[in-house]
């Protein structure tokens, strides 16, 4: 039978995936997809860890929602900054992105 | 084996192939695709553990929202060179060790330690599954389990999200 916990190592994979993801793209964007992997994967623990320690509350549930919508913002504003970049430098690898650095 | 546990078998290898696929394929565009594969499978999960509300918001915010706006600066900024540059060899396998130690220890804590009231997956009863009607109600509400304080919250970030936007990425 499938136990509910089996769901946590699903996303504990998906996280690592983000996580080497994260490492090894050079390209900003593709950095940024890595980084949805790994907070789809905490919103996935906060469901299932919600339905399986709490299942009468709603916690997890409400913190999923709220952690959905920071991810909308916090990618849209990245979006906006990377293509700014593109404009100023025609390129949006990080091996490139070497004006800011001291 | 009953329907839930065939569907949770599905959906996990469809995650779990679609997440590897998304940070080893070679095209960002094949990337963003497996994204949106990875997301849908997610709300597939919710639905099964019973928060549809949760699996819809996935569904439209994720899947329908970000993949496009993805997808759009994709085509604007990559152009011609859409394909990922590659890594040297020490540093991919490096960073391959270093996820798989971390997913073996992850995986290895959850194996070794059961949870308390672990239990097989079943049909979610229905004081488990949240109604719209409840979910409106904890979300403006004000009293020990409402969420008005946090909704507030996320509506000026969302205003000041788009302000932002905005001023980063217009043409000056």
């Amino acid at each position: 039978m499938i136990q509910i916990e089996y769901f946590l190592f699903v996303s504990a994979i998906m996280m690592f995936a983000g996580i080497y993801g994260f490492i090894t793209r050079k390209s900003t964007l593709a950095i940024l997809l890595s980084i949805e992997l790994m907070l789809n994967a905490a919103d996935i623990n906060f469901a299932v860890f919600n339905r399986l320690l709490y299942p009468n509350g709603h916690e997890g549930l409400f913190f999923a929602i709220f952690g959905i919508a920071i991810a909308a913002a916090e990618s849209a504003v990245a979006i906006a900054i990377m293509i700014n970049i593109y404009r100023q430098l025609q390129n949006i690898s990080v091996d490139q992105l070497t004006k800011m650095k001291w | 084996m009953n329907a839930q546990d065939i569907m949770f078998v599905i959906l996990a290898v469809l995650i779990v192939c679609s997440s590897i696929a998304t940070v080893v394929t070679k095209s960002i565009v094949r990337a963003a695709t497996y994204l949106l594969f990875v997301l849908l499978g997610t709300a597939g999960l919710y639905f099964l553990l019973g928060y549809t509300f949760l699996g819809s918001v996935q569904i439209m915010v994720y899947a329908g929202g970000i993949i496009v706006l993805y997808v759009f600066s994709i085509l604007l900024t990559s152009g011609k060179q859409e394909r990922l540059t590659e890594n040297s060899r020490l540093k991919s396998l490096s960073a391959l060790l270093l996820s798989l130690v971390g997913l073996a220890v992850v995986v290895g804590i959850f194996w070794a330690h059961g949870f308390i009231g672990a239990e097989t997956l079943t049909a979610p009863s229905e004081a488990a599954t949240p109604s719209m009607h409840q979910i409106g109600e904890h979300m403006l509400s004000t009293d020990r389990k409402g969420y008005l304080l946090p909704f507030e919250a996320v509506s000026v970030l969302l205003l000041a999200c788009i302000v932002g936007g905005l001023l980063i990425a217009r043409k000056r």
